[in-house]
């Protein structure tokens, strides 16, 4: 039995495809981005090797800070919009008939491409004949904003579909977790005369701290990569004021053609992507694993 | 819990689900209006006649070569993707050999990268294969960035099957292709739907590299060619919302019926990272 399951060869025909691709694809590219960020370079030309020359101007570059800066914005609205999805979730896992269907409608924004998103809340943001601003006239409001012209609001306007895509992924993580709870716990608080939103805040929100603290992970790594949405919907306009890195990483690499310094800016994106996965990892590691 | 309180709560939650389903109803009843009525008609009135015709119009003018183009890119990224993800999560949990635990490591840490800072090096990879402007590049890369996420929703399934399975293979002299092909991969079958569905999903939505590595209408997806149509049809939002219904269509009928397995996925992948 040992003999046949470690045979080398097979091991190797069986993890070789999987790890081949990822190696190729994955891993050699984010070298190779760290390396021709060293290098000056159009894409069709020859690379002239520069040194650090891009990742000094990067780090020198105030629009490429600024597109930090929404990035770290859009991370801090969708950590606390968690506080929303814990909400809901509590509810709907408060023995509520049909929480199944509820968590299943929920779910269905989720399954659409961003572009699909982005395209139909252009509609619903068109100043003139948008569901909102219909709405908001008929309320009575005479000039509702221009929702994503507006540079000061244009990045909160960006943030309600993302609300909206992702409201049904977290509310299923959550209500998943809540249901894993031993029935008895519950039970023993109850008889102890606590009010359920003791028992939510004291009893079950520290039994599921550590899914929190993975979805706080996703939530924050997600809003750093956020391209889709923010592409087709403003372009990072107007006047770079959606811009997040992503979007301005690919508009050096894709319409500047400024391969080199691209590059150089997915680097850093990929860097600070991996310090901010580790710090909140860190800030909301769980000492103690739970047992029930 | 008193009977108002259960209100409360089923008020909060069905403010919840009108939010999540509204935009997608309005989208639905423009695409069958013309403008007048989408313009000065109530947003949520039924149109006056279906305009079926606006879909008749969108399909006529060529959408349906994305479409296809979806489907198979979609398809063959799901195949390979799931035939190496099984491969490799049986090589990992049911084989032994010294470097498991690191090379499991190695296919967890794709989880955490932003494809972005792949994205130029990936490109100049393709140009200079000469796989660039060839869904082939889809294919490949589709399925090497959605191994990591597949194999962690495999990996719990695969530690849960029972040893004596494979212990009584060897015995009967079984080899293991045999063995997983024969007997392992269709034990997999439940999870092999959900992990199906759940690239589906991301595979039918995927638009960067669409937009980067390919340029002639012929080979674009969905999510690329939609831009171009709704540029087209600037003004005509009863075109623009049937080119839109018809691209989010298989994912919302292939959600109707394997909701499940959806809702399992993805509670599977999130709860045990």
């Amino acid at each position: 039995m040992n003999k046949v399951m470690s045979n080398k060869l097979f091991i190797t025909l069986y993890i070789a495809p999987a790890l081949l691709l990822v190696i190729v694809l994955v891993f050699i590219p984010l070298l190779l981005s760290g390396y021709y960020g060293l290098m000056e370079w159009d894409g069709i030309g020859d690379r002239t090797f520069i040194g650090l020359e891009n990742y000094i101007a990067g780090i020198q570059d105030a629009d490429f800070w600024s597109s930090a800066y929404h990035s770290f914005l859009l991370a801090v609205f969708s950590t606390l919009s968690l506080a929303i999805y814990l909400a809901v979730s509590f509810i709907l896992a408060s023995k509520i008939k049909g929480a199944d269907l509820l968590r299943k409608i929920y779910l269905v924004p989720m399954l659409l491409s961003s572009v699909a998103i982005a395209q139909l809340w252009v509609k619903i943001y068109n100043p003139t004949n948008g569901i909102l601003n219909t709405l908001l006239m008929n309320l009575g409001i005479e000039r509702p904003p221009a929702w994503l012209a507006n540079p000061d609001i244009v990045l909160f306007a960006i943030f309600i579909p993302i609300l909206w895509q992702y409201a049904g992924f977290y509310i299923l993580i959550y209500y998943a977790a809540l249901k894993n709870i031993p029935e008895s716990l519950i039970e023993a608080a109850r008889i102890d005369g606590a009010s359920p939103i003791q028992i939510a805040l004291r009893i079950k929100l520290p039994l599921i701290k550590e899914v929190v603290s993975v979805t706080i992970v996703l939530a924050i790594v997600g809003s750093l990569k956020y391209f889709d949405l923010i592409w087709v919907m403003t372009g990072g306009g107007p006047n770079g004021a959606s811009e997040v890195m992503a979007s301005y990483m690919y508009k050096l690499a894709f319409v500047s053609y400024n391969f080199g310094y691209g590059s150089a800016i997915g680097f850093l994106l990929l860097i600070i992507t991996l310090i901010a996965t580790y710090i909140v990892r860190k800030l909301t590691a769980t000492r103690d694993r739970i047992e029930y | 819990m008193n009977r108002i309180g259960y209100f409360l709560l089923y008020v909060c939650l069905a403010a919840v689900a009108l939010f999540q389903i509204l935009p997608l109803i309005w989208l639905f009843l423009f695409s069958l209006k013309d403008n007048r009525e989408i313009f000065a008609g109530s947003p949520f009135a039924l149109p006056e006649q279906f305009r079926w015709e606006n879909y008749a119009k969108v399909w006529d003018g060529g959408i349906g070569v994305y479409f296809f183009n979806s489907v198979w890119v979609t398809g063959a990224a799901i195949v390979l993707t799931v035939l190496f993800a099984s491969m490799a999560t049986f090589a990992i949990t049911r084989m032994r050999w010294k470097l498991s635990g690191f090379v499991l490591g190695l296919f967890m840490v794709g989880l955490m990268i932003p494809i972005h800072s792949a994205l130029i090096p990936l490109y100049s990879m393709f140009v200079s294969v000469n796989l660039i402007d060839n869904p082939l590049s889809l294919v490949i890369t589709y399925t090497a960035y959605n191994l990591p996420i597949t194999m962690m929703v495999l990996l719990g399934f695969y530690y849960t099957l029972p040893r004596e399975v494979e212990e009584a293979a060897v015995i009967d002299g079984c080899s293991i292709n045999r063995m997983f092909f024969q007997i392992i991969l269709p034990m997999t079958a439940p999870v092999m739907a959900t992990v199906v569905v759940i690239n589906m999903i991301y595979n039918w939505n995927e638009y960067v590299f669409v937009n980067t590595f390919i340029s002639s209408e012929e080979y674009k997806t969905l999510t690329v060619g939609i831009q171009n149509f709704i540029g087209q049809y600037m003004t005509d939002w009863g075109a623009i919302g049937a080119t839109l219904i018809i691209s989010v269509l298989p994912v919302i009928i292939a959600f109707i019926f394997f909701s499940n397995k959806v809702v399992e996925g993805i509670s599977s992948s999130a709860v045990k990272g």
